[in-house]
Order: structure tokens, then C-alpha cells, then sequence
């Protein structure tokens, strides 16, 4: 035990002699070990919001706005995810929006021409095959086109470019063209809605679980971090992120938990359950929407695999150096492989958020969410280049694509026009990334 | 004068062309333990392509490859390192964008027994056996970009002894590096030759190895001049196997020396 304390000790002499040149500001951002690049852009974000919080009049920072935002976000932010593992190995995907459209007409003839024939209508077990089947397709696409790209050596632009006719075309010959609907009940509870979000007491548990699952988190890395006696954040930095964090979590539940059932909907819940109607008429709290809770697990997911597995440590090594990977003895191919099957299963999990949603398949599900998605993903501060990207980027990234374009909704704008704003905001948006990068030198 | 244990490595009559050029042609070496052999020669003389066959970067189109005398099969880098063979590159091929630890381990990473990454326990003995051969590197969470290229060429080094090689390849070990960092390269090599290791230096440089060296190995067009035990030829002699392909008395003529008129 005095071993440990002198061995922190030592530690914190050391960074405190390396601290004491550094302004305050500085010195936080080193304690605390936040990334810069990733404040900077829930900075951004935070702008966004104000800014059209003042042009509407108050109508954007509402909880309803808010938590519609982010079960609009949820789909193009599943894809994201994986887009950025593609991206730092310097592909590129172009076919997501189609795979996620052919997956999504799959997943609706499934649920709603196939599988009810053999089990009935509204069988439990047909959501679960039916996502299951999807993903199914998805990953087949997926390694399908990987294997083309790290086998046959052809780039993934063309292979993906070709991916993005290939699948729009096939989602057509599905049903010739025609639009499946209506969605099985429990697999549309995967769109949000008011059906399909978990309640109030659900969420603060969800909520409370994370906060025990942060603070886990933090007393694991500075156990760890003690045991080989490696220099330790102070005390002060670790409560800090702690409290962020919970707070944080806290606040997204407060939120979702003030959007309240619209009064038609509670009025039938009401009638359905015999419960008398109220004066100041039924507030049932909607509660996190199941597609941003499933966005957020694929996102804590696929950053596991990012940061915590081999697999991810690989991505990164062979997008920084592709010749280094390949002569440490990195299956560099089948690296790119696992890739592109994994960016299958996201389009499947994106589809089948989207067509529930949308309580159908159509043909031009997914259109031009391939350009949302690498957008998210660049805007997240993915580097073409290769080599630097976040999963927890991307996903704010397609917040901020989505807050634009609900914002200036709201504000009634022309939707040719919000196509030039997003545009100009993604050119913009990299533009400041390359200074940030250049000065970081 | 031959050695008569059984060597380390053993590369006979390689051969491999890329596009009808004969890149290496007919070339054997050989590598003794606890010896170092500087395998010398211009740009473009096939040095670096005779040792990324046996690194596993390059398949040979002919020729064996012995392992303390036994035949090894070498057809990728994995293959290499299963026998020993570590190689630091010219290039030094380090991931840029991961730091140290990262890269000591790349590719042979610890874990816990969850399956995830053991960064800690990486880390730690990244520090030890960093601490052995550069003291004063700190900078193990910043990416190696941010390092000099003598901390990039620490990093290189400590990657290839940190699996206890037993045949170690350094392609232009000093190319890269200042005086100060150079000799400390030079007393590494001779640390690691006194536990064993068979050491392969290349060089077009004969000033930065003639010393270190026990045996040249001289390559031109592809073929092999000669080989000579430094102690038996001067650096002149050396040089005029180097540019002219002339062999001189004392060493042994191979497939590439000069045909005497």
C-alpha cells in the first residue's frame, strides 16, 4: 500500500511539473482528458440549438421537438457508426441507403407476406425472425462487398457505387415495385412512437443504470491504472466527469419524460383501461423511444469494438498505416472483410428502424441516406485520410445534420433550400476540421 | 575458417523477379548466433528484397530457406515471426495514429480474460522495455506521429526484441537517426549479439556498419558478390565489391563477382 501512494505520488509530481506551465484552462482539459475535437463539436451543436431555439420563438427546444429529433437521428446514426470504421480504413460505403432499403423490403415481405402464412398473423416470434432474416441479408451484402473489395482488389467507390445500383434495383424486384404495409405491431414498437417508447419509470432506470454503469466505469480505469501504478487523473477530474456524465443521462430522461401522449391517444388509453378522465386531461410521459435506445446500444457497442477489441485496434492501425498492418501480420483482408459485413448489420438495424417507423417498405427507403450518413460521419470529424475517426463523433455528427434540418422546418424553409444549407454546412464543417487539424501540429 | 555450427538462417539460391526483372538472383547468406552480418550493396542491389523474403513480406519464386537447419516455410510475416524473425523496416512501418503500446503490440496483443484489449498491461511493459532502451521517452498515450524519429526508431526496435527474436533484420537501422541516437543503436546491437541474437544489418552505407559487423555480405544487380569477415578485408575492398563487384584475396567470391579477364 505505501508502494502505491509513493508510486502516485511520484506520478503526480511528474504531471504536476508538467502542468505548471500550462494555463488553467489547459490543465482542465488534461485532467480531464476530454477530447477538444468532440467538445467542439457539441459546442457547435449547442449553437445550433440556441440559434434556432430563437429564430422559431421557443418552438425548437421543446421536449417534443427535441425527443423527435433524436428518433429521426436514430437510424442515420446506427449506419454512422459503422460508416466511420469503414472510413478510417480509407473506403468508402456508397451503398448504405440501398442495402438498408433492400434489407427493409426483405424484412417487410417477410413479416407481412411470408412469415404470417406458416405462423399466423401477429405470432410473437415474427419480429425477432423477421430482424433476425434481415440481418441475415444485410451481413451477406456486406461481406459480399468487402470480399470484393479486399480480395478482388476493385475500390470500394466502384464496388459500393456499383452495391448502390445493384440493391435499389433488387429492393424494385422484391415486390415489383410495390410498398408493403402495414407493419406486425411488436416489430413497428423498433419506430418510436408513442407505442414504442419504454415509459417513465422505465426510463430512469435505464437512467440509473447508466449512471452506475459511468461511475463502474471510472473507479474500474483508476483500478486498473493503480495497479501498475501509472500516473492517475486527480480526484477532482474524476468526480467531475462522473457528475457530467450523470448529469447528462439525467437531464436526456428529464426530457424525454416531460413529452407527454397526445391527448387523442391518452384519451383512448384512458377509455381502454377504464381510468376516469382528469381534469387538466391524462399526462403519460412517452419515456425513451426504443429506436434512439437501440441507436445508443449499437453506439456503446460498436465503440466497445472500436477501442476495447482487437478488431477495432486493427481498423485503426491498418488506416493509419496500411503496409505497417500488413507486415505486423494483420489479416489486413479479412480486417476489411468483418468491416464491411458489420456495415451490412448496421443497414439492417437502420432498416428495420426506419421501416417501422415508417410502418412500410417501400422502393425509396434509404434514398440518398448513404450521403446523410458519410456526412455524420465526416462532420464527426472522420478523416478521409484514414486513421482518426469516433464512433461518439459520428453519432453527434448526425445529430447535427438532423437538428438542421428539423430546425429549419420549423422555421418553414423550402426543402430545396435546406439541401443547399446542409451542403454548405458539410464543406464548412470539414474546412474548419482541416484548420483544427493543421494547428493541432 | 567456415564456422562449423549449424547456422541460424540459411538462404540458398533465392531467386525472385517482379515483372521479368530479376530482383534477387541465386543469392545465399547465411547468419550465425551471436553474429552480426551487414549485407551490403547499392539501392536497388536486391538487399532489401532478399531480407523481405525471409521477413515474410515478399514469397520467393526458388531457392530454401533454412532455420537452424531445418527447412522453414515462410509465405507471410506471421509465418516469420512464428520463427523468431523480427524486422524492423526502413520505413520503420509504425501505425502513425496509435501510440506506443499500440504499436509494440500491434498485431500480437495482450488480453484480459474477457477478450478485450489489456491496454494497461501493454502499457506497462511497453514503459519497461522502453524504459531499457530510451529512459527519457514519456509520450506513451500520444499517437507516433508526435514523435521524433528517433523515438519512432526506439519504438521500431523495442517492437522487434519485445517477442525475444532470435533472428533480427534492421533495414537502414541509422538512416533516419542523429550521432547521439546512432550510437545508441550501435550499443543495442551489441547488447542483443552478446544474448545470441543473429543479427542481419543492411546497408548502402558501409561507414555506418563495417564496424558493428562481423561479416559483409555484398550484393549487386541481384546476386551476391562475396562475403568476407571484416576483420579479413579493409573498408576500401569493401567498397570496390560494392560499386565494381571486385573481390578481393581474402573473401569467398559468390554468383555476382567480377569475372577476372
Amino acid at each position: 500500500m505505501a508502494d502505491i501512494t509513493q508510486g502516485n505520488t511520484q506520478g503526480a509530481q511528474a504531471n504536476r511539473a508538467r502542468t505548471a506551465d500550462e494555463n488553467p484552462v489547459k490543465r482542465f482539459f488534461r485532467a480531464t482528458e476530454i477530447d477538444t475535437r468532440l467538445l467542439g463539436m457539441v459546442g457547435a451543436l449547442v449553437i445550433i440549438w440556441v440559434g434556432f431555439q430563437i429564430m422559431t420563438g421557443g418552438l425548437f427546444l421543446t421536449p417534443r421537438n427535441l425527443w423527435n429529433l433524436t428518433v429521426q437521428t436514430s437510424s442515420v446514426a446506427v449506419m454512422a457508426t459503422g460508416m466511420v470504421l469503414i472510413i478510417v480504413t480509407r473506403n468508402i460505403d456508397l451503398s448504405v441507403g440501398s442495402v438498408l432499403g433492400f434489407c427493409g423490403m426483405v424484412m417487410g415481405v417477410m413479416q407481412v407476406k411470408f412469415l404470417p402464412q406458416y405462423l399466423g398473423l401477429e405470432h410473437p416470434a415474427i419480429w425477432i425472425i423477421t430482424l433476425l432474416s434481415g440481418i441475415a441479408v444485410g451481413a451477406a451484402i456486406g461481406a459480399l462487398q468487402g470480399s470484393i473489395v479486399a480480395f478482388l482488389n476493385v475500390p470500394a467507390f466502384i464496388v459500393t457505387l456499383g452495391g448502390l445500383l445493384v440493391w435499389r434495383g433488387a429492393t424494385w424486384f422484391v415486390t415489383s415495385g410495390q410498398t408493403v404495409a402495414p407493419m406486425n405491431t411488436t416489430f413497428r414498437l423498433m419506430g418510436g412512437g408513442t407505442e414504442g417508447s419504454i415509459g417513465a419509470t422505465a426510463s430512469w432506470i435505464v437512467g440509473i443504470l447508466a449512471c452506475i454503469a459511468i461511475v463502474a466505469a471510472i473507479l474500474n480505469s483508476r483500478k486498473q491504472r493503480k495497479r501498475f501504478r501509472f500516473p492517475l487523473r486527480p480526484v477532482w477530474a474524476e468526480y467531475f466527469l462522473a457528475i457530467l456524465g450523470c448529469i447528462l443521462v439525467l437531464g436526456a430522461i428529464t426530457v424525454a419524460n416531460s413529452y407527454y401522449w397526445p391527448t387523442n391517444i391518452a384519451r383512448k388509453y384512458a377509455d381502454a383501461n377504464g381510468i376516469a378522465w382528469p381534469e387538466g386531461g391524462l399526462q403519460i410521459p412517452h419515456g425513451i423511444a426504443i429506436p434512439v435506445l437501440v441507436a445508443v446500444a449499437v453506439g456503446i457497442v460498436m465503440t466497445f469494438i472500436a477501442t476495447r477489441l482487437r478488431f477495432g485496434r486493427y481498423v485503426f492501425a491498418l488506416g493509419g498505416n496500411p503496409e505497417a498492418a500488413e507486415l505486423a501480420g494483420i489479416k489486413t483482408r479479412w480486417v476489411t472483410v468483418k468491416i464491411f459485413t458489420l456495415m451490412g448489420i448496421l443497414c439492417a438495424i437502420a432498416a428495420a428502424i426506419s421501416t417501422a417507423r415508417l410502418n412500410a417498405a417501400t422502393n425509396a427507403q434509404g434514398e440518398l441516406d448513404e450521403l446523410y450518413t458519410i456526412a455524420a460521419a465526416v462532420i464527426g470529424g472522420t478523416s478521409l485520410a484514414g486513421g482518426v475517426g469516433t464512433i461518439a463523433g459520428a453519432m453527434i455528427g448526425a445529430l447535427v445534420m438532423q437538428s438542421l434540418q428539423s430546425g429549419m422546418v420549423l422555421l418553414g424553409i423550402d426543402s430545396p433550400f435546406q439541401r443547399i444549407v446542409v451542403g454548405v454546412v458539410l464543406v464548412v464543417a470539414v474546412w474548419l476540421d482541416t484548420i483544427y487539424r493543421a494547428r493541432a501540429k | 575458417m567456415k564456422d562449423q555450427r549449424t547456422p541460424l538462417v540459411e538462404m540458398k539460391n533465392i531467386s525472385i523477379s517482379f515483372g521479368g526483372i530479376h530482383a534477387v538472383d541465386n543469392a545465399s547468406v547465411d547468419l550465425y548466433p551471436g553474429e552480426v552480418v551487414a549485407l551490403l550493396g547499392h539501392n536497388g542491389a536486391g538487399k532489401s528484397t532478399l531480407i523481405k523474403i525471409l521477413s515474410g513480406a515478399y514469397k520467393r519464386d526458388a531457392g530454401e530457406i533454412l532455420i537452424n537447419g531445418e527447412p522453414a516455410d515462410i509465405n507471410n510475416p506471421r509465418d516469420a515471426k512464428k520463427y523468431g524473425i523480427e524486422t524492423i523496416y526502413q520505413t520503420l512501418a509504425v501505425a502513425d495514429n496509435v501510440d506506443a503500446a499500440a504499436n509494440l503490440y500491434l498485431g500480437r496483443e495482450l488480453r484480459t480474460p474477457w477478450g478485450t484489449l489489456d491496454d494497461v498491461a501493454m502499457e506497462a511493459k511497453a514503459r519497461e522495455v522502453m524504459g531499457r532502451l530510451n529512459p527519457n521517452f514519456q509520450r506513451f498515450k500520444e499517437p507516433v506521429k508526435a514523435l521524433s524519429g528517433g523515438q519512432r526508431q526506439s519504438v521500431a526496435i523495442a517492437r522487434a526484441i519485445l517477442f525475444d527474436a532470435r533472428i533480427l533484420i534492421m533495414d537502414e537501422p541509422t538512416a533516419a537517426l542523429g550521432p547521439q541516437e546512432t550510437a545508441q543503436v550501435g550499443d543495442l546491437i551489441k547488447q542483443l549479439k552478446r544474448e545470441g541474437i543473429g543479427i542481419f544489418l543492411i546497408s548502402h552505407d558501409i561507414h555506418d556498419v563495417f564496424d558493428l559487423a562481423d561479416r559483409v555480405s555484398v550484393m549487386k544487380n541481384g546476386q551476391v558478390v562475396g562475403e568476407a569477415r571484416t576483420e579479413d578485408v579493409t573498408k576500401d575492398e569493401v567498397l570496390g565489391m560494392i560499386i565494381m563487384g571486385k573481390v578481393p584475396p581474402k573473401a569467398i567470391p559468390g554468383p555476382g563477382a567480377m569475372q577476372v579477364a
